[in-house]
């Protein structure tokens, strides 16, 4: 890749990704009340995670069933309320003894 | 005195923000190394890193970058992903403390992430210091991480590669998980969404559209659902 194309995505990304956050923050002075509106925003956050850790999860690891018990422990232990940084953790080390016996 | 007690919440924000930043370094590991593969250089990857702090945005970015001239997929594909923290500022601009505001939020505004969100929510007030202490560990994890992934990435055994390309998934999950055991309805928009996504996945015809676009075509469909069939009450 060039150098110039690199810097002109990297500086369309920072900037969407910037002013993505901090407009709303410096703008948003007053509540939302909108029912529908705060609904949507509410499901949102939610919904985009969902689409992109699933079926991608599936692929993130060199064999399927390694990452498939993977994303199981994750979801034992997000359920049982442990930290994202555990769950993240646990979840690798699943899969690294899944793959010792492949 | 005052300078006093900014230190402290400044400190608070750091304590709480070191899990986060230890999550962070094994995502931007998996990240640095995914970079790399893709054809980065070390210090590209970091720059992505250091500019965004996102974790989707990045791994969705890095892969439109390697096709020249895709400036709109670019613009479409993180507002589409990124598009989850103008909710979070807006809902964060709502419980922040009196002086934090005009340039502080500008400055500060660009630290928000899933995880800092999260965590700042569980203040009553969220004042600047705690903020600023907040972002601080995670920052420095996930620019280093990059790093180091970059770098090392390649002398690294396959094993670990393998084995950390689960962690981003992990702190989705465990971001989902809860919401969806409180509250029902989340489970109904994540079933959607997630259905959704793997007919793009597996459907020929979904395979012709770029994976940012439909992503962000489930997230909204199953969203717009959603406040449809299960509007949010009150005082949630």
């Amino acid at each position: 890749m060039e150098l110039k194309e690199f810097f002109i995505y990297l500086f369309i990304m920072f900037g969407v990704t910037y002013f993505i956050r901090v407009i709303p923050f410096v703008a948003i002075k007053s509540k939302i009340n909108n029912q529908w509106m705060k609904s949507f925003l509410y499901y949102i956050p939610y919904s985009v995670l969902a689409a992109m850790t699933f079926p991608a999860v599936l692929y993130a690891t060199s064999s399927m069933l390694s990452a498939f018990i993977g994303l199981l422990v994750a979801v034992v232990f997000s359920y049982r309320g442990e930290s994202l940084t555990k769950v993240a953790m646990l979840a690798c080390i699943a899969v690294f003894l899944t793959e010792l016996f492949l | 005195m005052k300078i006093f007690r900014k230190k402290l919440h400044y400190i608070r924000g750091l304590k709480a923000g070191i899990p986060i930043a230890l999550g962070y370094l094994s995502v931007s590991f998996t990240f640095g190394i995914m970079a790399v593969s893709y054809g980065f250089t070390w210090w590209q990857a970091l720059l992505i890193s250091a500019f965004n702090i996102t974790s989707a945005g990045q791994f969705a970015g890095i892969g439109i970058m390697l096709t020249p001239g895709n400036y709109l997929e670019m613009v479409i594909t993180q507002i589409t992903i990124n598009i989850r923290y103008s909710f979070m500022s807006i809902s964060l601009s709502q419980k922040v403390d009196d002086k934090f505001k005009g340039v502080s939020r500008w400055i500060l505004g660009f630290g928000t992430t899933d995880e800092i969100f999260a965590v700042s929510m569980t203040e009553e007030k969220v004042c600047r210091s705690y903020y600023a202490g907040l972002i601080t560990l995670p920052f420095l994890g996930w620019t280093l991480g990059t790093l180091f992934g970059a770098i090392l990435g390649n002398v690294l055994p396959d094993r670990l590669v393998s084995a950390l390309g689960l962690a981003i998934y992990g702190m989705f999950i465990a971001i989902v998980v809860p919401e969806m055991k409180k509250i029902k309805a989340v489970v109904y928009v994540v079933a959607l969404s997630m259905a959704m996504s793997s007919f793009f996945y597996y459907c020929p015809m979904g395979q012709k559209l770029s994976s940012g676009l439909s992503m962000s075509i489930c997230a909204v469909f199953a969203a717009v659902i959603g406040a449809f069939c299960f509007p949010v009450k009150e005082e949630e």
